[in-house]
C-alpha cells in the first residue's frame, strides 16, 4: 500500500493516472451531455427526446456511440488523406491537456502549474487549427468554407477572451488556477463574477464563439454550409469531432467557473461537487441559448468582436489596473 | 445615444427570448408519445376505400357494379367486377334486388340505373393502394353509398402487394360489431 | 486530377456552362447549392458565384420536380384532376382547389351556394395560416433558430386536425368541388376553430416575443435583399412579397371573388421590402385571416354546401376562362381552355413562386452566403409548385 502512494508520488505517474481520469471524465462526460442536450431541447420544443433505448433514453448516447464506432471510415476521392485523418484527432487531443491543470476541488488537481491560465489557452487554440485542416483535407467546398470562418472567428474571439482573462489574473495577481480559487474562497461576494460582470460576459460570449456553439455556430451553419468543416466526415472522424466540441464546452466552462465562479469553493458539499455543479449550470445555459435563437451572421460575428467585445474588454482591462493600482 | 439604446433593447429581447423557451421548457410535452398513446382523431380521417355492406346482410356489399368509381377514379386504382347472375327466380332475385335502397337524385336519372335496377352481383372489387391519392371522387360518385372511407393509418408493409386490397374479401372478414 | 476521366470537377451542363459565364478574374469559387440542401427546402437548386463570401451570381436551377401537371390536365376528365390541385402547393392546397373549381365554374356559369362560399372562405384562410405558420417556422429554421418551427407545429397540428374535420386529409386537400365543398362543416369544427382562435391570439404575441423582436434574427432580416417595388413589378412577384415592398396588392380586394367583399380586413404592407418587411406582412396577415375567418363564423349562412343542379357529368361549353385568387405565396391563376368535350383542351397554372422565386437571381447579387439564405427563405418558396 505504502508503496503504490509512493508510486503516486512521482510526478509523471501522477501525471498518467491524471490524464486517464481526464480521458474517461471527457468520454463519460460526451456521453452525458449529448444526453442532456437531446433531453433540453426536447423539453424547450415540448417533446420527450430519446426515449426509446433504456429508461428514458439512458442508453441513447451509448447507441449513437456505438454506431458511430461502428461505421466505415470513409474518404473522399481527392481528399488529402493524412491531413483528413489528422484533423479530428488534433480536435481531440488537446482537451486532455486543457483540463490537466484545472482544480476540480481543492486537492483534485492534475497538474498545478504557475502558467496553468496559459495552458489551457495555448491547447484549445489549436482547435482552429484542426478545424482549419478538416476543412482543408476534405477537398469540398462547404468545408472549405466553413474552415476560413472558423479561422476567422477562431482569431477574433482569442483576443476579448484573453483580456478578459487578464483582468481576473490582474484581480488575483496569479495565472495559478489554484491561487485564483482560493481568492474567491471567502464567501459569495469574493466570487469574481461579482468584481468583474464584464469580463465574466465577455469571457462568456467569447467562449461561446470559441467552441463554435449556436448562436455562433458559424462553422458548421447547417442551413448555409450543410455542415461547414465536417461535412465530409461520417463515423468516428466526425465522432471525434463531435467528442471535441463537448470537451471543449467542459473546458471552457470549468474554466469560466475557476475563474470567475469561485471553482470549487462553496458550503456544504465537497469542492469537487461545487465545481461540477457550477461547470453544468454554465453547459445548460449555452445549450439553453442554443435552442432559443438564431444564428448570427459572419460579419455581425466579427463586427461584435472587434467594435464591441474588444475595445470593452481594453476599457475594462484598463479600468481594472486602474482601481488595483489606486486601492494599492 | 442611440446606438447605446438600440443595444440594450437588443439585448433585453435576448432575454425575453430566453424567457419564452425557458417558460416551454417547463410545461408538459404535446407530443403523441406513438406506441404508448395514440392520436384521438381518426374518425375524421380518410383512408382507403371499404365497402359498406348490406344494412340485413353483413357479408354482402350495397355495390350494384355500375362501375362508376372505376370510371372517375382519377388514377385507376379501383377494379370492379361483377356478372349478371342466370335464370334466378323467386327469393333469391328478390335478395339481389336493392330497390329497397333509396337511390339518390342523381342515380336515379341516370338510366343505366335507374333502367335495370341492378341485378348484377359483385365478383371482386379491388384497390390499388399504392397509386390512389385519396381525393374521396369514388366515394361521391356513388350511387349506392356502397364505399365509404376506412380510419386505417397504421400501414406498414413489406411489398407494394401488401396494398393492392381485395375489397370484397376485406369485407367479408371483418368482425360484426355485436 | 484531369486525368481521370469519370468525374468531373467542372460540374454537370449548369454549373460548367455557368462558370464558363464568369469574368475569368480568377479567385471565385462556384458553389452548387442544392438541390439537397437543407436551406432550398425540397429541390430547389441554385448554382452561386462566391468570391470569398460574396455571392457575385446566383442563378436558380429548375424542374427537378416537374410532374406535368398541366398536361396531366389535358388527359383527365374535369373532376378527374381535382386531386392534382391539392399537389401543386402542398402548403396553400385549398387556394389550388379553389383557383381551378373557381376557374371550371366561371366558364360553365354555375353557381355556388352562399353557405359554400363562406365555408371555403373559412377553410382557405385556415390553411393560410398553416402556410404562413410553417414559412415562419422554416424560415427561422433558415437562419438557424431550431426551435420556433416546432411551436409553430405545435399550432399547426391543431388546425390540421380542424381541417381535417371537413376534408379528411391533413395535407394535400381536395375539398372543394365544382358549385361547392364535398362536406358540410360540423359542429366541431366550429367549436374547435373557435378555440383555435382564441388560443392563437395568445401565441402570436409569444412568436413576436420569441422571434420578430429578437436582436439576432433583426440583424439578419433588416435592410437584407430590399425589392424595389419597380424590380417586383418587372419580375410579377405577388404576394406578400409584392406587399412587403409597399403595394397594397391583394386579388381579395382588387379582383375580389366569392364572398371576399363582404369582410372587412386590412392589407399589411412593408415600407422598404426587405426581408423583415416580408416578416412582418406574412405575421400580419396570420392576423387578418383570423378576423375573415372570425367575420366568416359569425354570418355564416344556412343552406346547401354545394350546388344541388351540378350535372353529373361536367361538360364545360368552348370557351376559355381566367380565374385568380390569392394564394398564400401570391396570385394564383388558372387559365382554362375548353373544346367542350369532357377533357380540357389546355390548362395553365399560374404558380406565385415561380415569379419570386426570379427576384432571387438579383437581389442575392452581391450580397454574402449568409444573407443570400435569408433572401431565399424570405420569398417563401415551395418548389413542387414552381415546377408543377
Amino acid at each position: 500500500m505504502t508503496q503504490l502512494l509512493q508510486l503516486f508520488a512521482n510526478p509523471l505517474v501522477y501525471l498518467l493516472v491524471a490524464l486517464i481520469a481526464i480521458l474517461t471524465f471527457i468520454a463519460l462526460n460526451g456521453l452525458i451531455l449529448v444526453y442532456v442536450e437531446r433531453k433540453v431541447a426536447g423539453f424547450i420544443q415540448r417533446r420527450p427526446g430519446p426515449f426509446e433505448v433504456g429508461p428514458h433514453g439512458l442508453l441513447q448516447p451509448l447507441a449513437d456511440a456505438l454506431k458511430l464506432v461502428g461505421k466505415q471510415l470513409v474518404v473522399p476521392r481527392d481528399a488529402d488523406r493524412i491531413l483528413f485523418w489528422a484533423a479530428p484527432l488534433l480536435s481531440f487531443a488537446p482537451v486532455a491537456v486543457c483540463l490537466l491543470p484545472i482544480p476540480f476541488g481543492p486537492h483534485l488537481v492534475g497538474l498545478n502549474v504557475n502558467l496553468g491560465v496559459l495552458l489551457v489557452l495555448a491547447f484549445s487554440g489549436l482547435n482552429v487549427l484542426a478545424l482549419c485542416l478538416a476543412g482543408w483535407g476534405s477537398n469540398n467546398k462547404y468545408a472549405l468554407l466553413g474552415a476560413a470562418r472558423a479561422v476567422a472567428q477562431s482569431v477574433a474571439y482569442e483576443i476579448p477572451l484573453l483580456l478578459s482573462v487578464l483582468c481576473v489574473a490582474f484581480t488575483s495577481g496569479s495565472l495559478n488556477f489554484a491561487e485564483i480559487t482560493a481568492s474567491q474562497t471567502h464567501g459569495l461576494l469574493s466570487w469574481n463574477v461579482f468584481t468583474q460582470p464584464v469580463a465574466f460576459l465577455i469571457f462568456f460570449v467569447s467562449a461561446l464563439a470559441e467552441t463554435n456553439r449556436a448562436p455562433f455556430d458559424l462553422p458548421e451553419a447547417e442551413s448555409e454550409l450543410t455542415a461547414g468543416f465536417h461535412t465530409e466526415y461520417s463515423g468516428m472522424g466526425f465522432g471525434l469531432f463531435f467528442l471535441a466540441e463537448y470537451s471543449y464546452m467542459i473546458v471552457v466552462c470549468a474554466v469560466a467557473s475557476v475563474l470567475f465562479l469561485g471553482g470549487w469553493s462553496g458550503p456544504f458539499l465537497s469542492g469537487h461537487w461545487w465545481m461540477l455543479g457550477k461547470i453544468y449550470a454554465l453547459i445548460l445555459a449555452m445549450m439553453w441559448f442554443r435552442w432559443t435563437y438564431p444564428r448570427v451572421r459572419f460579419d455581425q460575428l466579427l463586427n461584435l468582436c472587434w467594435k464591441w467585445l474588444i475595445p470593452l474588454s481594453l476599457i475594462n482591462l484598463m479600468a481594472t489596473a486602474l482601481i488595483i493600482n489606486l486601492v494599492r | 445615444m442611440t446606438t447605446i439604446q438600440k443595444t440594450l433593447k437588443g439585448l433585453w429581447s435576448l432575454i425575453v427570448g430566453l424567457k419564452v423557451t425557458g417558460k416551454e421548457f417547463c410545461k408538459p410535452w404535446i407530443t403523441v408519445h406513438y406506441p404508448r398513446q395514440e392520436v384521438t382523431n381518426l374518425e375524421s380521417y380518410r383512408g382507403h376505400i371499404d365497402l359498406v355492406p348490406r344494412p340485413d346482410e353483413p357479408k354482402k356489399p350495397l355495390c350494384i357494379v355500375c362501375k362508376r368509381c372505376e370510371e372517375v377514379c382519377p388514377s385507376g386504382c379501383i377494379r370492379v367486377e361483377g356478372h349478371v347472375p342466370g335464370e334466378q327466380t323467386g327469393e333469391a332475385r328478390q335478395l339481389l334486388l336493392i330497390s329497397n335502397v333509396p337511390l339518390p337524385n342523381s342515380a336515379a336519372r341516370d338510366p343505366i340505373c335507374a333502367a335495370d335496377k341492378t341485378l348484377r352481383v359483385l365478383d371482386g372489387f379491388t384497390l390499388n393502394y399504392n397509386y390512389c391519392s385519396l381525393c374521396g371522387l369514388c366515394v361521391q360518385c356513388c350511387p349506392v353509398s356502397s364505399l365509404t372511407f376506412s380510419s386505417d393509418v397504421y400501414l406498414a408493409g413489406g411489398s407494394r402487394r401488401d396494398f393492392e386490397y381485395d375489397l370484397l374479401r376485406r369485407l367479408k372478414n371483418r368482425k360484426i360489431k355485436v | 486530377m484531369l486525368d481521370k476521366p469519370s468525374f468531373s470537377l467542372n460540374g454537370d451542363y449548369y454549373s460548367s456552362r455557368f462558370s464558363q459565364l464568369g469574368k475569368g478574374e480568377g479567385d471565385t469559387l462556384v458553389l452548387n447549392l442544392g438541390p439537397q440542401h437543407p436551406s432550398t427546402h425540397g429541390v430547389l437548386r441554385v448554382i452561386v458565384e462566391l468570391d470569398g463570401e460574396y455571392v457575385l451570381r446566383a442563378e436558380p436551377v429548375l424542374g427537378y420536380i416537374h410532374r406535368m401537371h398541366e398536361k396531366m390536365a389535358e388527359v383527365k376528365t374535369y373532376i378527374q384532376y381535382l386531386p392534382n390541385m391539392g399537389r401543386v402547393d402542398y402548403l396553400h392546397a385549398l387556394a389550388w382547389n379553389w383557383a381551378y373549381v373557381g376557374a371550371v365554374e366561371k366558364l360553365m356559369g354555375l353557381e355556388v351556394p352562399a353557405r359554400a362560399e363562406y365555408i371555403r372562405v373559412i377553410t382557405c384562410e385556415l390553411n393560410r395560416i398553416c402556410s404562413h405558420l410553417l414559412w415562419w417556422g422554416a424560415y427561422v429554421l433558415d437562419l438557424g433558430g431550431f426551435t420556433p418551427i416546432l411551436y409553430a407545429f405545435d399550432d399547426r397540428e391543431i388546425l390540421m386536425d380542424i381541417l381535417q374535420i371537413p376534408t379528411g386529409s391533413r395535407l394535400t386537400y381536395c375539398y372543394y368541388r365544382f358549385g361547392g365543398v364535398s362536406a358540410d362543416l360540423t359542429e366541431t369544427f366550429l367549436t374547435q376553430t373557435r378555440n383555435f382562435i382564441e388560443r392563437f391570439k395568445t401565441r402570436i404575441p409569444m412568436y413576436h416575443d420569441l422571434v420578430t423582436g429578437n436582436m439576432i434574427l433583426r440583424g439578419r432580416c433588416e435592410d437584407i435583399g430590399a425589392l424595389p417595388v419597380e424590380m417586383a413589378r418587372r419580375y410579377g412577384a405577388t404576394g406578400p412579397v409584392l406587399r412587403g415592398s409597399g403595394v397594397a396588392y391583394d386579388v381579395r380586394r382588387f379582383e375580389p371573388y366569392s364572398v371576399y367583399d363582404k369582410f372587412d380586413f386590412d392589407i399589411p404592407v412593408g415600407k422598404n421590402g426587405d426581408a423583415m418587411d416580408r416578416y412582418d406582412v406574412r405575421m400580419a396577415e396570420m392576423e387578418q385571416s383570423v378576423r375573415i375567418i372570425e367575420q366568416a363564423l359569425n354570418s355564416m349562412p344556412d343552406g346547401p354546401f354545394v350546388n344541388p343542379d351540378v350535372p353529373d357529368r361536367i361538360l364545360p361549353p368552348a370557351g376559355e376562362t381566367y380565374f385568380a385568387v390569392e394564394g398564400a405565396r401570391g396570385k394564383i391563376g388558372v387559365y382554362l381552355v375548353s373544346d367542350g368535350t369532357a377533357k380540357p383542351y389546355r390548362l395553365k397554372l399560374r404558380a406565385p413562386g415561380y415569379s419570386n422565386l426570379h427576384v432571387f437571381a438579383e437581389l442575392a447579387q452581391g450580397t454574402i452566403l449568409a444573407d443570400a439564405v435569408s433572401i431565399l427563405g424570405s420569398l417563401d418558396l415551395v418548389i413542387p409548385e414552381i415546377d408543377r
